[in-house]
C-alpha cells in the first residue's frame, strides 16, 4: 500500500490566501501553545503559568464569537480549506475545519466553561502541588475537545476523540497518589476504549462502503442516494453510536462516570458535566445525517425489521436517563448526585437525537453545559468552604452561610429541573418532549416526563438537605464563602442559566439542521405553551410534583426517610443497581484468565524461550569458548598452526 | 647426483618442521626465538631455491627485503625479551599467562 504523506504548508500555494474561517485554526491552536509553553518551559511559574493558560482560552473564547458572528448567525457556509493530511491506498484525509452553526455554538460552549473553569481553579487548586501539571491537562483537554468540535472528517475526529480519552484520563488521575483516583482513572479509559472500538469499526465500515470520511461530501452523498449505505446503513448507525455511548457514558459503558468524580471538582465541571461527556452527543448530531438514510440490516439482524439505528439509540438513551435518574435519589455524596443527574441528561440528549430531534439534543446541551457547570463549580465551592465534605447529611444549614454559592446553586437547580418561563432549561427539556411527540413516540414522551419529575425530586432534595435546616456536623457549621475568584464564576454561569431562555438559540439550531423544511416555532417566553401545549404542561406539572414530593420528604429532615419506606429498593438503588459488582462478576473473571493466557505466553515463550533463549545461548558458547583461552602461547600457537594446516587441507 | 628442486624444497621443510618444534615444544623464550629464526629461514630457502629454478629473480628479491626486515625484527624481539626478563625474572612461557582472562 502506498502511503504519502505530504507536506502540509508546501501544498497549500500560492492560491491561499486569508479567509475569516481560519481563525478556527488559531482557536485550535492557542491552548496546545499554552499547554506546551506550560509544560515545557513555565512550569516552575505560577504567575506566567496562568497567563498562558487563561489568556489562551480567553482569546480563543473572544475569537469564537467572531466565527459565531460571521458563519453561525448569518449561516454562511464556509470554504473548506483542507490541507492534505495523508493518503494511503484509495483513503485520503485532510486536516480541514468543519466551521458552520452547529460547530459555532459548541465552541462557544467549551471555550466559555473553560475559561469560567480556569478561572475558578486559580483559587480552587491554589495549594496543590501540581497546579503547573494541572493547568497544562486542563489546556490540553480544551485543545482536544475544540478539536473535535471543528473536525470536518471522521479520521480527524477520531484523533480528537482518543486525545480527549488521554487528557480526561490525566485529569481524572489528577491526584494519582489516591489509589481511587488511580482506578477511576483507569476505568474510565478502558470503558471509553470499549466505545472507541465501535466507533473505529463504523468508520473503517463507512469508508469501506462510500470510499470518504469527508462529513459534507458523505452528507451530499447520502442526500442523493439514500440507499448508498446498503444493508449496512443501520449498523454503521450502530457502530458510530458506540463511540458516543463510551464518551457520553450511555447504558452500559455508563459506569465509568460517576467514579470519575475522584477528580478535582472543576475537571468534573469541564469534563464530566459540560463538555467531554457532550462530545457523543455533538458527534450524533454532527452525523445525523447517518441516521437519516434507510433502513436496512444484513442478513444476521434481519429479525430487526424495520426498527431503526436511531430507535434503538432512543430507547438506550431513555434508559441511562431513567436508570441514572433512579440511582440519583439515593446518592449521598453531593458530587455523585450531581454526576447521575449529568448521566441523566445526557440519557435525555442522547433520547432525542434517538427520537429524531438533533436540534433539541444540542439545545439542551448548550443550556445544560451552563448549568450543570454551575452546579458542579457550586458543589466545589461547599465541598471547598467546608473542608472537604461531600456527604449532604453532613452539611445543613450552608444556605445562610455560603449566600452566592446558595443563591446561584438554586438558580442551577431551577434551570436543571426546568422551572417555567424563566430557565434555560425549561426550553430546552420542552423541545426534547416536544420532538418526541412529533415524531410519534408517546412511550417515550411518558418517559420524558417521568424523569423531568425525578429530576427535580432529587434536585430539590439535594438543596433542602446541604443548604437548609441546621447545621449537621463541626465543619458545615463553620463553613464560610470561598474567595471571589471561586463565586464569580457562578455569578457569571448563572447569568446563562437564566438568559439562554430569552435567546432564539431554540429556533436557530432547527434551522440550522432542518433549514426551511420544517416551519420554524414562535419564539417568546410563553412560545411552548402556545404551539406545544402538552408538552408544556406535563413538563410543567412533573416539576411541581417532583418539587412537592421532596419538600413533603425532606424538609427538616435528619435523616433520609426514604431507606425505610423503601427498604428493599432504596438499598438496590444506594448500590446503584450493583453495575459494578455484576461487571466485575461477569467481566473480570474472563479478563483475568486472558490475562493469566497472556502473562504466561509473555513470561515462558516470549521472555523465557526467545529472550532469555537468545542470552542464554550466547553466555553458554561464551562460557565455552572462554576455556580455550589458557594465556598460554605455545597453546595458542599449536591451535593456530593446526588451523593453517586444516585450511590448507582444505584448500588442497 | 644433481642437487634437484625438491631437494632443496625438503631441507626446507625439515628445517621449518624442526623450528615449529622449537617453538611449540621448548620452554625458554630465547629458545622458541631461535626456532622461528629458522623457520624463517626455511622460507627463504624455499623461495631462493624457486627463484632459480625458474630462472625468476623475484624470490631473491623478495628474500632480501625478509633478511632485512627479520635483521629489524630480531633486535626488537630480544630487547623485548631482555626487557621482560628485567620486569618478571623469568623467560619461561609457562610463567607469563596473564593475556588470559
Amino acid at each position: 500500500m502506498e502511503l504519502v504523506v505530504t507536506n502540509a504548508v508546501a501544498s497549500v500555494g500560492p492560491a491561499y490566501s486569508s479567509r475569516p474561517e481560519d481563525i478556527g485554526w488559531f482557536i485550535l491552536a492557542l491552548p496546545l501553545f499554552a499547554s506546551l509553553a506550560i509544560a515545557l518551559f513555565l512550569h516552575r511559574n505560577r504567575t506566567l503559568t496562568l497567563f498562558f493558560s487563561v489568556g489562551g482560552v480567553v482569546a480563543a473564547f473572544l475569537l469564537s464569537w467572531v466565527l459565531f458572528f460571521t458563519f453561525g448567525v448569518t449561516g454562511l457556509k464556509a470554504v473548506p480549506s483542507p490541507f492534505p493530511w495523508f493518503h494511503a491506498g484509495g483513503l485520503n484525509v485532510n486536516l480541514g475545519l468543519a466551521v458552520d452553526g452547529l460547530s459555532t455554538v459548541m465552541l462557544l460552549v467549551v471555550t466559555g466553561v473553560s475559561a469560567l473553569v480556569q478561572f475558578y481553579s486559580t483559587a480552587y487548586m491554589r495549594d496543590d502541588r501540581g497546579f503547573a501539571r494541572f493547568f497544562a491537562s486542563l489546556s490540553f483537554f480544551t485543545f482536544s475537545m475544540l478539536g473535535i468540535v471543528l473536525s470536518d472528517n471522521l479520521v480527524m475526529m477520531f484523533v480528537f476523540w482518543e486525545l480527549v480519552g488521554f487528557s480526561s484520563y490525566l485529569l481524572i488521575g489528577f491526584w494519582f497518589e489516591r489509589e481511587a483516583a488511580a482506578d477511576a482513572a483507569k476505568k474510565a479509559f478502558l470503558t471509553n476504549r470499549l466505545g472507541d472500538f465501535g466507533f473505529l469499526l463504523g468508520i473503517i465500515l463507512v469508508w469501506s462502503l462510500t470510499g470518504n470520511v469527508q462529513f459534507d461530501e458523505l452528507a451530499a452523498k447520502l442526500k442523493a442516494d439514500p440507499n448508498a449505505l446498503g444493508v449496512w446503513s443501520s449498523v454503521v448507525g450502530l457502530l458510530i453510536f458506540c463511540g458516543a455511548m463510551g464518551k457520553s457514558a450511555q447504558f452500559p459503558l455508563h459506569v465509568w462516570l460517576p467514579d470519575a468524580m475522584e477528580g478535582p471538582t472543576p475537571v468534573s465541571a469541564l469534563i464530566h458535566a459540560a463538555t467531554m461527556v457532550a462530545a457523543g452527543v455533538y458527534l450524533l448530531c454532527r452525523a445525523f445525517f447517518l441516521f437519516q438514510a434507510t433502513t436496512a440490516w444484513p442478513a444476521a439482524l434481519a429479525f430487526l425489521g424495520s426498527i431503526s439505528a436511531l430507535d434503538i439509540i432512543a430507547v438506550i438513551g431513555g434508559g441511562t436517563a431513567l436508570l441514572a435518574a433512579l440511582i440519583a435519589i439515593q446518592q449521598n455524596d453531593i458530587k455523585r448526585i450531581l454526576a447521575y443527574s449529568t448521566l441523566s441528561q445526557l440519557g435525555y440528549m442522547v433520547m432525542a437525537v434517538g427520537v429524531g430531534g438533533p436540534d433539541a439534543a444540542m439545545y439542551h446541551l448548550t443550556t445544560h453545559a451552563g448549568f450543570k457547570a454551575l452546579l458542579f463549580l457550586g458543589a466545589g465551592s461547599v465541598i471547598h468552604a467546608c473542608h472537604h465534605e461531600q456527604d449532604i447529611w453532613k452539611m445543613g444549614g450552608l444556605g445562610r452561610k455560603l449566600p452566592v454559592t446558595f443563591r446561584t446553586f438554586v438558580i442551577g437547580t431551577a434551570a436543571l429541573a426546568g422551572f417555567p418561563l424563566f430557565t434555560s432549561g425549561f426550553y430546552s427539556k420542552d423541545a426534547i418532549l416536544v420532538a418526541s411527540v412529533r415524531h410519534g413516540h408517546p412511550i417515550l414522551f411518558g418517559l420524558g416526563v417521568l424523569i423531568a419529575s425525578m429530576t427535580t425530586f432529587y434536585m430539590v432534595r439535594l438543596v433542602i438537605v446541604a443548604f437548609l435546616g441546621r447545621s449537621r456536623s463541626s465543619s458545615a457549621e463553620h463553613a464560610h464563602e470561598s474567595p471571589i475568584q471561586m463565586t464569580w464564576p457562578l455569578v457569571v454561569l448563572a447569568i446563562p442559566s437564566i438568559g439562554l431562555a430569552w435567546l432564539p438559540l431554540g429556533q436557530y439550531l432547527t434551522e440550522h439542521f432542518f433549514g426551511s423544511r420544517v416551519a420554524v416555532e414562535e419564539g417568546g417566553l410563553f412560545g411552548p405553551f402556545n404551539h406545544a401545549p402538552l408538552a408544556a404542561t406535563f413538563g410543567t406539572g412533573a416539576i411541581i410534583f417532583g418539587a412537592w414530593a421532596a419538600i413533603a420528604t425532606y424538609w427538616n429532615a435528619e435523616s433520609d426517610p426514604l431507606p425505610r419506606s423503601l427498604a428493599f429498593w432504596s438499598r438496590v438503588l444506594r448500590n446503584r443497581f450493583y453495575f459494578d459488582e455484576i461487571y466485575e462478576a461477569l467481566f473480570i473473571p474472563i479478563q483475568d484468565g486472558l490475562a493469566a493466557v497472556c502473562g504466561w505466553v509473555d513470561r515462558w515463550v516470549m521472555s523465557g524461550l526467545l529472550v532469555r533463549g537468545v542470552h542464554g545461548t550466547t553466555e553458554l558458547a561464551g562460557r565455552a569458548l572462554r576455556m580455550v583461552q589458557t594465556g598460554n602461547l605455545q597453546t595458542y600457537t599449536f591451535l593456530f598452526v593446526g588451523g593453517v594446516a586444516l585450511i590448507i587441507l582444505i584448500a588442497l | 647426483m644433481h642437487a634437484t628442486l625438491n631437494h632443496y624444497l625438503v631441507v626446507s621443510v625439515l628445517l621449518f618442521s624442526l623450528g615449529l618444534f622449537g617453538v611449540l615444544a621448548r620452554r625458554n623464550l630465547l629458545v622458541i626465538y631461535m626456532g622461528l629464526e629458522l623457520m624463517l629461514n626455511a622460507a627463504n630457502l624455499a623461495l631462493v631455491a624457486f627463484s632459480r629454478y625458474n630462472a625468476n629473480l623475484n624470490g631473491q628479491v623478495m628474500v632480501f627485503f625478509t633478511i632485512t626486515v627479520a635483521a629489524a625484527e630480531v633486535s626488537v624481539g630480544l630487547a623485548l625479551i631482555v626487557a621482560l626478563y628485567r620486569k618478571r625474572q623469568t623467560a619461561h612461557v609457562e610463567d607469563l599467562t596473564s593475556l588470559k582472562l
